[in-house]
């Protein structure tokens, strides 16, 4: 393509790139880099239904003057990025020369909200992706080898866990879980312990929300690789069978290669929307158990006072991670390219 | 159908005669948000009995996160914001709310000098009712292990031992412990009983991490071992449930919720008859409850114009009239600040926390940031993973980030 030809086909999305993926990203990282001004505090006299008090207010007029002196705020550089809410530095550094050697470290890291939330959102990432794309290849080969007057059906019900919205599919297990509902009952049961309660233990409370991400998005694996399934050439698995092959092996040395590239793919995606795992937390009422970055991005901005620059940096910090996160698949892909442009 | 049409008809009639009976006129907009609980809804319903201009309401939950950026613009998308002593602090650190003493002037004639919520001299908002949590137990039970209502938390724990170990209810206490909100606003009550103060005297440094504050927290870690294992996942909602499927006995409970408490389709007659509400109990020998005195209240915006807020003004003015009280049902939804109120049989609970002198939620501009720190870092002392003093310490640590991002240290 010629330049440019090439230069006004790509302007539309380019537009749309930077006004909705780049200018966004910029707001925030300059949010985080700022903070509110300082608070001019006075002293007043309340009085309501429960008589007069002395407390302490902001002084609107003072502040108001601040706040059109500077409309960003302060800026505070990574003081935000630092302070114990995020990378906490300080913190870590303490406990490292506090004598405990790595152990201290590591007990301090459980302690702070950044590391917590990052260690729960790797477990859920690392155990839920790789599982999800196991069991949508298993059912995708399954529901391939049915009767063609099955297929149809046997697709609609195994694509039902995505269809269902995450708040509410998890709102929905989260009451069968419950100590007095259906499965956590099955489950007392099955264990003879009357007491047992998935809710009440962290491990447990992990092991749900694993569980949950598992069930939700392994259609999503099974539709990419049904759909891949289709495409494979019947004749290599002909000439395998020919050769011998047991059915392990026709999807060991045939399917499997044939459906690499969107193994990549569902990996890819999957990585990407696990990391961002959210919606479970809430449903599942988890975050005395469980939290991840996203749930503290929501949680700085749903209480009474916001606080709209650790929401911001938060939100950085995710984005940095994801990036990571990908980096390896991003890699080869470009490698991949590479190569087939040569 | 028919039955649905004659029930619309007869529910526009009535609105009509009711709006008839006492007019509004007003001539702008009016746009409120609040909390979703029935008295709320009563305020709403009423106020949208005024002709002339739209009014629109929108009640929910999660009034706290909207309320803020939907009075931020301007002109502002809602006209009144109805808020409580915690969720006015808010509004006030953001500047959106307009002093109302010229419209007092005006249109307020019948508000009682108590409804006024006045900060530093300038009317910011009008009460309209009282709140607490209180007291709320199954006489039944407390009668058959043969003790009274306890007045103490040391009494209640005792009695849900007896209870437990009778065979009558394994998990006897309730508590709307779920990690967040519902869980710091426990340790505020508790920590209130046992005398501690938040803050330093005149600053914004937190002053939790006090002997008051670790007794505060061992007693609620007591408490918990007489409440359903899952007790970090239970808010007020779940709370009731338990105590209206009649596996809780003894629980401290909003008084805003006690009348609404055993009306609930499916709750058993013994639940409803053994039913029976008490003012705040005391804690470790101290005088003052555990426990915090609430109004809820309506405010007008800052950003809109004169007219809009006149409208507002109006319009809550009609909303929260002295003749509603004569309506026994609207009387029994709350304890009313409103001149010819007559307590109920519901507000026991809510005088008596009154009468006893409670402490009102702390007003404070540093308040809501201390109440997160405390809801997101207390579950693991709960959960047996840290000693009393960490769990503490990492509260004021997670303040001070906080109010340092925000100014305030």
């Amino acid at each position: 393509m010629k330049h440019r030809s090439f230069f006004w086909f790509f302007l539309p999305t380019g537009l749309a790139m930077l006004l909705f993926i780049a200018m966004p990203i910029v707001s925030v990282i300059i949010q985080s880099l700022y903070a509110p001004h300082e608070s001019v505090l006075i002293t007043v006299e309340n009085c309501g239904p429960f008589g007069c008090t002395e407390e302490t207010t902001i002084d609107q007029e003072a502040t108001r003057a601040l706040e059109e002196a500077k409309p960003l705020g302060r800026f505070v550089g990574l003081d935000i990025y630092r302070d114990r809410g995020h990378l906490a530095f300080a913190e870590l550094r303490e406990a490292w020369q506090s004598g405990q050697g790595i152990r201290g470290v590591i007990d301090t890291l459980g302690n702070l909200p950044f590391y917590r939330a990052i260690t729960f959102t790797l477990v859920f990432t690392f155990t839920v992706t790789p599982s999800l794309i196991v069991l949508g290849l298993l059912i995708a080969l399954a529901v391939n080898s049915l009767h063609r007057h099955l297929k149809g059906l046997m697709i609609f019900f195994s694509l039902l866990p995505m269809i269902v919205t995450p708040l509410i599919g998890s709102l929905i297990l989260f009451w069968m879980i419950d100590s007095r509902g259906i499965l956590g009952t099955a489950l007392q049961s099955i264990f003879e312990n009357p007491d047992l309660s998935l809710k009440a233990s962290s491990e447990l409370t992990w092991l749900v929300l694993i569980i949950y991400g598992i069930w939700h998005s392994a259609p999503f694996a099974f539709v990419v690789f049904y759909a891949g399934l289709q495409t494979l050439p019947s004749d290599q698995l002909e000439a395998a069978r020919i050769d011998g092959a047991t059915r392990w092996q026709q999807v060991r040395y045939v399917v499997i290669p044939h459906l690499m590239p969107l193994v990549t793919f569902v990996a890819l995606i999957q990585l990407m929307d696990n990391f961002r795992i959210f919606e479970p937390i809430v449903g599942f009422n988890a975050s005395a158990h469980a939290t991840s970055l996203s749930w503290i991005i929501f949680n700085d901005l749903a209480g009474e006072t916001r606080q709209l620059s650790a929401a911001a940096t938060t939100s950085v910090l995710t984005i940095i991670g994801v990036a990571i996160l990908l980096s390896p698949v991003l890699v080869r892909t470009w490698r991949e390219y590479r190569g087939s442009y040569r | 159908m028919k039955g649905i049409h004659s029930m619309i008809a007869s529910g526009v009639a009535l609105m009509l005669a009711a709006s008839a009976a006492s007019a509004c006129t007003i001539s702008a907009r009016v746009s409120i948000v609040g909390n979703e609980f029935p008295a709320i809804q009563t305020i709403g319903a009423q106020a949208k009995e005024c002709t002339g201009a739209e009014v629109s309401t929108n009640l929910t939950k999660d009034h706290q996160t909207i309320n803020v950026p939907g009075m931020q613009g301007n002109p502002a998308e809602y006209t009144s914001a109805i808020i409580a002593n915690s969720s006015i602090v808010a509004l006030m650190n953001e500047d959106v709310i307009r002093p109302l003493d010229d419209l007092i002037e005006k249109h307020g004639q019948g508000l009682k000098p108590s409804q006024l919520i006045t900060i530093d001299g300038k009317v910011m908002a009008v009460a309209f009712m009282a709140n607490a949590q209180h007291l709320v137990y199954r006489a039944d039970i407390l009668k058959k292990i043969g003790v009274e209502a306890p007045r103490t938390y040391e009494e209640m724990l005792a009695a849900a031992k007896m209870i437990r170990d009778q065979g009558i209810m394994e998990n006897p206490i309730g508590g709307a412990y779920k990690a967040g909100w519902g869980l710091a606003q426990e340790f505020n009550n508790m920590f209130l009983g046992h005398g501690g103060r938040h803050f330093k005297a005149g600053s914004a440094h937190p002053n939790i991490n006090t002997p008051e504050g670790i007794k505060t927290l061992e007693m609620m870690k007591s408490l918990s071992e007489y409440m359903n294992p899952d007790f970090l996942t239970h808010d007020n909602n779940e709370t009731n449930a338990e105590f209206r499927a009649g596996n809780v006995a003894i629980m401290n409970m909003w008084g805003s919720r006690a009348e609404t408490l055993v009306t609930a389709d499916g709750v058993s007659q013994e639940v409803i008859d053994g039913f029976a509400i008490r003012g705040p109990m005391t804690v470790d020998g101290g005088t003052t409850p555990a426990s915090t005195l609430w109004w809820d209240g309506w405010t007008v915006a800052k950003n809109i114009p004169d007219d809009e807020a006149e409208a507002t003004f109006i319009a809550l003015m009609h909303a929260i009239r002295p003749e509603l009280m004569e309506d026994d049902g609207i009387a029994r939804q709350a304890v009313w600040l409103i001149d010819g109120y007559k307590p109920t049989s519901a507000s026991a609970g809510v005088i008596e926390a009154a009468e006893m002198k409670t402490i009102p939620y702390p007003m404070i501009p540093y308040m809501g940031l201390l109440h997160t720190a405390l809801g997101n870092e207390l579950a693991d002392f709960l959960q047996g993973k840290e000693s009393a003093e960490q769990a503490l310490s990492d509260v004021e640590a997670a303040y001070r980030a906080a109010a340092k991002e925000k100014g305030f240290l």
